[in-house]
C-alpha cells in the first residue's frame, strides 16, 4: 500500500466517520467540532485529488469562518435540542417512510447509471494540462463564467439587504453618539463659570 | 467577444445599475422619504425598459458562450413581466404609505426580483436558470415578510423561504443528474445529447426532479401547499406582485427547460405535466369554494390559472407554447385589475378581504363594481370576455396535439372555477345589507382597474398585436 493510498484512506474514513457523528452527537457544540474535523479531512482529499486551491479555499473559508460562525450561533442560541428531537420522532415513522421509497429509487437510477458517449467531450471545464490550478480557477471564474460570477454577487447583495430590511430597527428613544457634533463643540462655550457670592447662591 | 456580450445583457445591466444607485442613493440621503419618488421612478425604469425591449430590433442572440439567450421568447416574457411588476408598484404605492410599509428598500427588492426574472427567461444553461432563480426568489421571500411585526406577515415570508429552499434543493438535485448524465449543463447540449441516443433513466430521473423545483415556483398541484399562506400573509402590494411577474418568468422558464433543454424528449414529460395541469385545475377549483378571504381565493385562482397554462405546455407543440404565452399575458392583465380593486377595499383605513364585505357593492360603486364583474367574468372565462379565448386557446393546442381528455378536463374544471368568481359577482349586485366599505380609491388603482376591465372587453376584437408576438416567440423556442 503506498502512502497515497493509504492517505486516501485515512482521509475518507475520517471524513465519512465525522459527518456521522455531526448528526449523531448530543451536544450541538460537539457536532460543530466534527463538522470542522469533517472539512479537515475532506481537504485532505482535494489535495489528494491535486486540487491545493480548494483545500486551501475549504480551511480558510470554512474552517476558519464558517465553522466558527456555527459554534458562535450554537452557543449564543439557546435551542432545546430535546424537545426538537421529541417533536421529530412524531413524524419520523413517515419520515422513514419517504425516505426509504426515494432512497430506493434512487437505487434504480444509480443502478442503471450511463454517462451519454458525449459526456467526456462535452464537459463545460475540463482539467487544464499547463495551467496552475488557481490560475484555470481564475479563468473560469472572471472569463468564461463571468456572468454567473456577477449573479453570485447581486444574490449576496440582496441577502444583505434583505437581513438588514427584516431586522435592523431604529429606536428613537436612545441617545445615539454625534461624533461631528462632539469635534465641533466650541469648548469656550461648554462650560460658563458663574461667580457665586458667599451666602447668596445663585 | 465580451462586448458584444454584455450589449445583449445591456437591458439587464441598466436595471442593475439603477437599483444599486438608487440603493445608495437612498441610504445616504433621505432613506425612507425618498420611497415614494423611488417606487415611482421604479415604474418609469420599468416601462421605459420593457419599450427598450418590445421595440429593439428581432433577432436571435446568444452570449455568455450560450449561457444567455435574447431571442424572440425571452423578449416577450420580458416585456410581460417588466410591465406587469410597473402596474404592481404603481398600484401600491399608496396603499404601502398609508400601512407604514412605505420602506424604501421595497422598489428596489422588486428590482432586483425583475433582474432575477429576466436572466430566468433568457436562461440558456442550467446554471443561470439557477442563478436568477434564486435572486429572484431570495428577493420575493423579503418582501413576503416585509410587514415584519406581523406573525401572519413573517409566517408568510419563513414559509415560502422553507419551502422555496426544498423546492431549489429538488431542482439543484434534478440538474447535477443531468449534467452527470450529458456532461454539460448547457440546453444546447443536453439537446443534443438527447438527440444522438436515447434517454437514460437517470437522465428521466433528473428532469422528474427538475419539473417538481419549478412546479413548486409556478405553485402547481401538488406542490401548491405555500401558495394560499403566503398569499394570505404577505401585504396585499406584495401578494398582487406574486400572483402576476414571478408567475410568467417561472413558467417561462419551464416552457424554456422543457423546450430547450429536453424539446427531444417531449414525449417523456407531457405526460408528467399534464397530471400535474388536471390536478392543478381541479385542486384550485375546488378549494376556492369554501374561500371567504379574497386573498386566500385569489391564491387557488392562480392555481387554477397555473393548470390551464401547463396545459398549453403539455401539448408540446408551437401553439401549445403560444396559446401559453398569450394566456400568461392576458392572466397578467386581469390580476392587475383585480388586485388593483382588492387594495382598494378598506373600511375605516383598514384593509378589508373577506368577501363578505363586497355585499350590494354595486349600489354604492356602480362603475368599479361593473370593472370588477368583468374582470371575474374574464378570470372564470365566461364567453364574451378575453379571459374565454385564453382558455379556448390552451385547450385547442391541447386537442390539436391528441390530448383530448386533458381538454375535457380543462373544461370540466373551468365550469366548476366559475362558480366562485360568480359568487362573488352575486354579492355584489344581489348581496344582503352589510356595513358599506369606505370607497376610497386613489387614481392609480382606478386606472389601473378601469385599463384591465377595458382590455378583457377590447382585447375580443384585437390583442395590439400579441399574437404575432407569441407566435414569433413560440417559433425560436420549438424548433
Amino acid at each position: 500500500m503506498s502512502v497515497m493510498v493509504f492517505a486516501f484512506y485515512l482521509f475518507a474514513i475520517t471524513a465519512v466517520a465525522s459527518g456521522l457523528m455531526v448528526v449523531m452527537a448530543r451536544n450541538p457544540v460537539h457536532s460543530v467540532l466534527w463538522l470542522i474535523l469533517a472539512f479537515l479531512s475532506s481537504a485532505g482529499l482535494f489535495v489528494l485529488l491535486g486540487a491545493e486551491f480548494v483545500a486551501m479555499l475549504l480551511i480558510i473559508v470554512y474552517v476558519g469562518a464558517v465553522a466558527v460562525l456555527f459554534l458562535f450561533v450554537v452557543m449564543m442560541l439557546d435551542v432545546d435540542f430535546a424537545e426538537l428531537k421529541g417533536e421529530m420522532a412524531r413524524y419520523m415513522p413517515l419520515g422513514l417512510l419517504i425516505g426509504v421509497v426515494i432512497l430506493m429509487q434512487l437505487g434504480i437510477a444509480f443502478g442503471a447509471w450511463e454517462t451519454a458517449e458525449t459526456a467526456e467531450a462535452m464537459r463545460g471545464a475540463a482539467t487544464p494540462v499547463d495551467m496552475q490550478n488557481t490560475a484555470a480557477l481564475g479563468m473560469l471564474i472572471y472569463d468564461k463564467y463571468i456572468l454567473l460570477f456577477q449573479l453570485a454577487g447581486l444574490i449576496l447583495l440582496v441577502a444583505m439587504i434583505g437581513a438588514i430590511v427584516l431586522t435592523l430597527r431604529h429606536r428613537k428613544d436612545v441617545k445615539r453618539q454625534n461624533v461631528l457634533q462632539q469635534m465641533w463643540r466650541d469648548p469656550a462655550k461648554a462650560m460658563e463659570l458663574k461667580d457665586v457670592k458667599p451666602g447668596q447662591g445663585l | 467577444m465580451i462586448s458584444a456580450d454584455f450589449s445583449a445583457i445591456l437591458p439587464e445591466v441598466v436595471l442593475v445599475i439603477y437599483a444599486m444607485a438608487a440603493l445608495i442613493g437612498a441610504v445616504y440621503t433621505g432613506k425612507d422619504e425618498l420611497t415614494g419618488t423611488l417606487t415611482w421612478a421604479t415604474v418609469a425604469v420599468f416601462v421605459g425598459i420593457a419599450a427598450w425591449i418590445g421595440l429593439s430590433a428581432p433577432g436571435d442572440v446568444m452570449a455568455f458562450g450560450g449561457m444567455f439567450n435574447d431571442d424572440a421568447f425571452a423578449r416577450f416574457a420580458k416585456v410581460t413581466v417588466l410591465l406587469g411588476a410597473a402596474a404592481v408598484l404603481a398600484m401600491s404605492q399608496d396603499y404601502m404609505a398609508r400601512r407604514g410599509l412605505g420602506r424604501f428598500e421595497f422598489p428596489i427588492l422588486i428590482a432586483f426580483a425583475v433582474v432575477g426574472m429576466m436572466i430566468m427567461v433568457s436562461a440558456g444553461d442550467l446554471m443561470s436558470l439557477y442563478m436568477g432563480l434564486e435572486l429572484q426568489s431570495l428577493s420575493l421571500y423579503v418582501v413576503a415578510s416585509l410587514r415584519r411585526d406581523s406573525v401572519k406577515s413573517t409566517e408568510a415570508g419563513l414559509k415560502y423561504f422553507v419551502l422555496g429552499a426544498l423546492s431549489s434543493g429538488l431542482l439543484l438535485y434534478g440538474a447535477s443528474l443531468t449534467y452527470g448524465f450529458t456532461g454539460t449543463t448547457l440546453f444546447d447540449g443536453i439537446i443534443e445529447t438527447i438527440r444522438g441516443g436515447h434517454v437514460s433513466i437517470g437522465l428521466l430521473f433528473g428532469l422528474v426532479f427538475m419539473i417538481t423545483g419549478l412546479a413548486f415556483k409556478v405553485s402547481a398541484v401538488p406542490f401548491h401547499m405555500w401558495t394560499p399562506d403566503v398569499y394570505e400573509g404577505s401585504p396585499t402590494p406584495v401578494t398582487a406582485f406574486f400572483a402576476t411577474a414571478p408567475k410568467v418568468a417561472a413558467m417561462a422558464l419551464f416552457a424554456r427547460l422543457l423546450h430547450d433543454a429536453f424539446g427531444a424528449a417531449v414525449s417523456d414529460w407531457s405526460q408528467v405535466v399534464g397530471l400535474i395541469a388536471v390536478l392543478s385545475m381541479f385542486l384550485g377549483a375546488i378549494a376556492a369554494i369554501g374561500q371567504r378571504n379574497i386573498k386566500r381565493l385569489m391564491a387557488y385562482s392562480s392555481i387554477t390559472h397555473m393548470g390551464f397554462a401547463l396545459l398549453g405546455l403539455a401539448a408540446g407543440t408551437q401553439a401549445g407554447v403560444q396559446a401559453m404565452l398569450i394566456y400568461m399575458a392576458i392572466y397578467v392583465a386581469m390580476n392587475v385589475g383585480t388586485f388593483a380593486f382588492i387594495l382598494s377595499m378598506e373600511r375605516d383605513g383598514q384593509p378589508v378581504t373577506d368577501i363578505d364585505a363586497l355585499n350590494l357593492y354595486s349600489k354604492q360603486a356602480p362603475i368599479r363594481a361593473l370593472a370588477m364583474m368583468v374582470l371575474l367574468f374574464s378570470l372564470a372565462g365566461v364567453p364574451p370576455m378575453l379571459g374565454f379565448f385564453a382558455k379556448w386557446g390552451v385547450l385547442m393546442a391541447a386537442v390539436n396535439a391528441g390530448m383530448v381528455w386533458l381538454a375535457v378536463a380543462g373544461a370540466v374544471a373551468s365550469v366548476i372555477s366559475a362558480f366562485y368568481y360568480l359568487r362573488i359577482v352575486y354579492f355584489m349586485y344581489f348581496g344582503t345589507e352589510t356595513d358599506a366599505l369606505d370607497g376610497r380609491i386613489v387614481p392609480a388603482q382606478m386606472v389601473l382597474l378601469a385599463a384591465s376591465a377595458l382590455l378583457m372587453v377590447v382585447g375580443i376584437v384585437n390583442l395590439f398585436g400579441i399574437e404575432g408576438a407569441a407566435a414569433a416567440a413560440a417559433e425560436v423556442l420549438v424548433r
